[in-house]
């Protein structure tokens, strides 16, 4: 056997990768490592929706945008992660762009109004506990005099009933007795908590106008924080005091700071803090509200959504103040990113939205597939008739140099979108180009008179030059197609490249070593070319 | 198998007749450009596009028809709404598109929620039962006036850098009159295509820069083949005229070309047909660019700088640079 090969070794990696990155999708059961590699698929295969925001700066320095920019994304993350979307991508485009992609989003009226409205961030105060078990005993009152007004409520009401008939028990062990909201909120250790199979129930409630309409004046129900650590987690649920204290026009600076080790209060020591500096304004109303509420709680609303609830230890003036709790540092960072963002006052703009049905996706990728494999035969076969063996080879290759492409996508977690399988579909057009180019190099160079194995030499020695310099210049379409293109194009533009580079490997060394190797051997007459 | 063995058509001799074909198709489309103009996609003049499926669940209600259709829209201040069918009839698939006349921001976010509106108000038969999101809606698009305006200025900027830059390149690989010219025989191609979709009132759409890009750099492609085969034969037979060498080049590579022209055209065939609706336009252009690609590039690009050479008196100068050069 022949020595081996700097040729080869390249080629069996090719091959080792191409399979290693195309496994995940043929074969079911990987491990969780190798199947997590899969390619993705983009917004207009999937189905799903795109919003594309500007953030507005016109009143902002230069050296404010980027934070304003940071920040609004965080914001929009945040509320995508109450919002419950699956793996739902947030990119900053260029300075001032964000680009949002929900895949699979159903209702996309929400899903818009959420991502597009602008961040509310306020105070209030958190009511105290006898305060929020009458709040809760109220609305239970309401509710079961409007029971016909909740839907939702009354089955799982009349559901509750039927079962404790059943069972023949008092209904009051099972929670209706004391009202059907108060039979899915539990007492916590401070907090009232919501059931994690409840918290989409409550979160539909909390936004039904009939809803706000039992809550008592002055008060108001809003949820804690979803922890993203821990999703399962039941959430909280605050009763609080519906008047506005503090927004976030007051404060003027927060930042994370990290309490010494040798510091005398326990809850700063060795411990991530956000400290926060208020505006004159907000100093004086910060000043007033402390004193007022000695012992209470102070809520930190954004969205309608608590962030932090800190007890209120003493009258503070001088407007700066500390939040202290349980904090991780980035959980730290990202409430100060919060409190930092309504200062920051610049709103988002949508300036433009696609919304494509699962069906369209589904379609798109049939038809494509369907495309794609008709232009494979289609050429596959011409490719056999016409060049006879060194055409089979040329085939055999090329279905590599597809796979290729595909992993070489899966490798980089880059997208496949509609416009890439075209592009993938016109690579296999083009990408026997190279082997052609040879082909006739080497027709022509036996009807010189040659013998096969210096016809072979000769015309890949010739065509070598030829090929670079046609591909190059495709390449250079590609590579201004992408600098120039947003997503879909860039897709394009990628799998055009990708699959340039694959058909210059697969015909210059994988088509030619295969020649060399199994069609040459010995002193063979005849080629069948 | 071979279709072509050592052919020997007068591609030289006839190039006049193929610079009058392609001064025609030319000066057609230019006509066509400037009388009619282009039709922009909503990608490059902003406004909002929705597929959307009325068809109703119960069998009994008649279908919508698409004069119904415009007729609601225009009573609910849409007059200017354009209305087409999509795929088979039974589906009831309709693509209504609302661009804005204006490069203000006369269309917005707000219109798509108004045209929803206005469907469920008026199509309650056919929307109900039917989650509006995912059944009715099949694709909504909304883009703002200053993306529209953006991606304009970019796709032609896109166009003039890569045109640029080959130019650079062939010119450094060969000599400035071949870059030049094959640049030459690109913008033809491209004005021909441009040309055909003014003509036909086809709508440009991001999708259809990204074809005519591809189709600068497949049609380049085909000229350097035939460039490549130029500058060698230009060494082997020196003492043969320029004209025949030029001839024989082309007709050399003849075999090449067509053959590569048939697979890439057999693909974009076969996105045209199977493709789908979505990239049926792009599969159009790109037959299109793959059918005057190859004919620039065989009767057009070698055939100008044989001519650019005769004119300027240079053939000595640049065949001693040409065949110096490795």
């Amino acid at each position: 056997m022949k020595k081996f090969s700097w040729r080869g070794l390249v080629i069996i990696a090719f091959m080792l990768v191409t399979v290693f990155f195309l496994a995940p999708l043929m074969i079911k059961n990987l491990p969780a490592w190798w199947a997590s590699r899969k390619l993705n698929l983009g917004l207009d295969l999937k189905g799903g929706m795109q919003i594309l925001l500007e953030v507005d700066t016109s009143e902002l320095t230069a050296g404010e945008i980027d934070g304003a920019v940071k920040n609004n994304i965080e914001i929009i993350r945040n509320r995508i992660d109450q919002f419950g979307v699956a793996e739902p991508s947030i990119q900053k485009l260029g300075e001032k762009r964000i680009m949002v992609q929900l895949p699979g989003v159903k209702d996309h009226l929400a899903a818009e109004n959420l991502v597009q409205k602008t961040a509310m961030l306020e105070f209030k105060l958190v009511a105290p506990n006898e305060e929020a078990e009458r709040v809760v005993a109220q609305i239970d009152q309401n509710i079961s005099m409007n029971l016909q007004s909740f839907p939702k409520l009354a089955e799982l009401d009349r559901k509750d009933r039927a079962l404790a008939d059943s069972l023949k028990v008092a209904s009051d062990t099972l929670g209706t007795k004391d009202g059907i909201f108060k039979s899915f909120i539990s007492r916590g250790e401070v907090d009232y908590l919501v059931q994690v199979e409840n918290v989409r129930l409550m979160q539909s409630l909390i936004a039904d106008s009939l809803f706000a309409r039992v809550v008592p004046m002055g008060y108001q129900v809003s949820l804690g924080k979803a922890d993203l650590e821990a999703v399962k987690a039941d959430r909280s649920l605050y009763i609080l005091k519906s008047a506005v204290e503090m927004s976030g026009t007051d404060i003027s600076r927060a930042r994370v700071d990290f309490g010494s080790a040798t510091s005398t209060d326990p809850r700063t020591a060795n411990k991530p803090y956000v400290s926060l500096e208020m505006k004159r304004e907000g100093a004086r109303k910060f000043e007033r509200v402390t004193n007022d509420n000695v012992g209470k709680r102070l809520a930190i609303v954004l969205d309608d959504v608590v962030y932090s609830a800190p007890n209120i230890q003493e009258r503070i003036a001088g407007g700066r103040a500390q939040i202290t709790g349980r904090f991780t540092t980035s959980e730290a960072n990202e409430l100060a990113i919060l409190l930092n963002s309504k200062n920051l006052d610049a709103p988002i703009r949508p300036i433009s939205t696609t919304i494509i049905g699962a069906t369209l996706g589904t379609d798109s990728i049939r038809s494509g597939t369907k495309a794609g494999i008709i232009g494979l035969i289609a050429v596959i076969l011409f490719m056999i008739v016409y060049y006879k063996v060194a055409g089979l080879i040329a085939d055999f290759v090329l279905v590599f140099n597809i796979g290729f492409i595909l992993s070489v996508l899966t490798m980089f977690g880059a997208t496949l979108t509609l416009p890439g399988i075209a592009g993938i579909i016109l690579t296999i057009g083009m990408a026997v180009d190279a082997n052609v180019l040879v082909f006739e190099r080497i027709r022509e160079e036996l009807d010189a008179g040659k013998t096969p194995r210096s016809a072979v030499d000769a015309g890949y020695k010739r065509a070598i030059i030829t090929i670079w310099d046609a591909n190059i210049t495709t390449l250079i379409a590609a590579a201004v197609l992408y600098n120039f293109g947003s997503g879909p194009i860039r897709g394009f533009a990628i799998t055009l490249a990708i699959g340039i580079i694959g058909s210059m490997f697969c015909a210059l060394i994988f088509v030619r070593t295969i020649l060399d190797n199994f069609v040459l051997v010995g002193n063979k007459k005849n080629l069948s070319i | 198998m071979r279709l072509f063995r050592n052919t020997n058509i007068p591609f030289v001799r006839v190039r006049y007749v193929a610079y009058v074909i392609s001064a025609i198709l030319i000066l057609a489309g230019i006509f066509a450009f400037i009388t009619k103009g282009l039709n922009w996609s909503i990608d490059f003049t902003s406004g909002v596009a929705a597929k959307v499926s009325l068809k109703a669940l119960d069998e009994t209600i008649p279908k919508v028809r698409i004069a119904e259709l415009r007729s609601v829209l225009k009573n609910n201040g849409f007059p200017e709404a354009e209305i087409q069918h999509i795929g088979e009839p039974d589906n009831s698939s309709f693509m209504i598109k609302i661009k804005s006349k204006t490069d203000e921001a006369d269309v917005s976010s707000e219109t798509k929620n108004r045209i929803l509106e206005i469907l469920t108000q008026n199509f309650s038969k056919y929307v109900e039962g039917r989650n509006l999101s995912t059944e009715v809606i099949e694709e909504i698009y909304v883009v703002g006036p200053k993306v529209g305006a953006e991606l304009r200025t970019q796709a032609m900027l896109a166009v003039i850098i890569s045109l640029v830059l080959m130019i650079i390149y062939i010119w450094f690989r060969f000599e400035l009159t071949f870059g030049v010219m094959a640049i030459v025989a690109l913008f033809h191609d491209v004005m021909i295509i441009v040309g055909i979709f003014a003509l036909t009132g086809k709508e440009i759409t991001i999708q259809i820069i990204a074809a005519l890009l591809t189709i600068v750099g497949y049609s380049i492609n085909d000229t350097i083949v035939i460039f490549d085969r130029i500058r060698e034969d230009l060494k082997v037979h020196r003492k043969d005229p320029i004209p025949v060498i030029f001839n024989r080049s082309i007709n050399q590579t003849l075999g090449r070309t067509t053959i590569t022209a048939g697979t890439t055209l057999m693909t974009a065939l076969a996105l045209f047909f199977f493709g789908g609706t979505v990239l049926h336009d792009f599969a159009f252009a790109m037959c299109l660019g793959i059918f005057f690609g190859t004919y620039s590039s065989i009767f057009v690009a070698s055939n100008l700088v044989l001519d650019a050479y005769a004119v300027t008196h240079k053939e000595k100068q640049a065949i001693q640079h040409l065949t110096k050069k490795k």
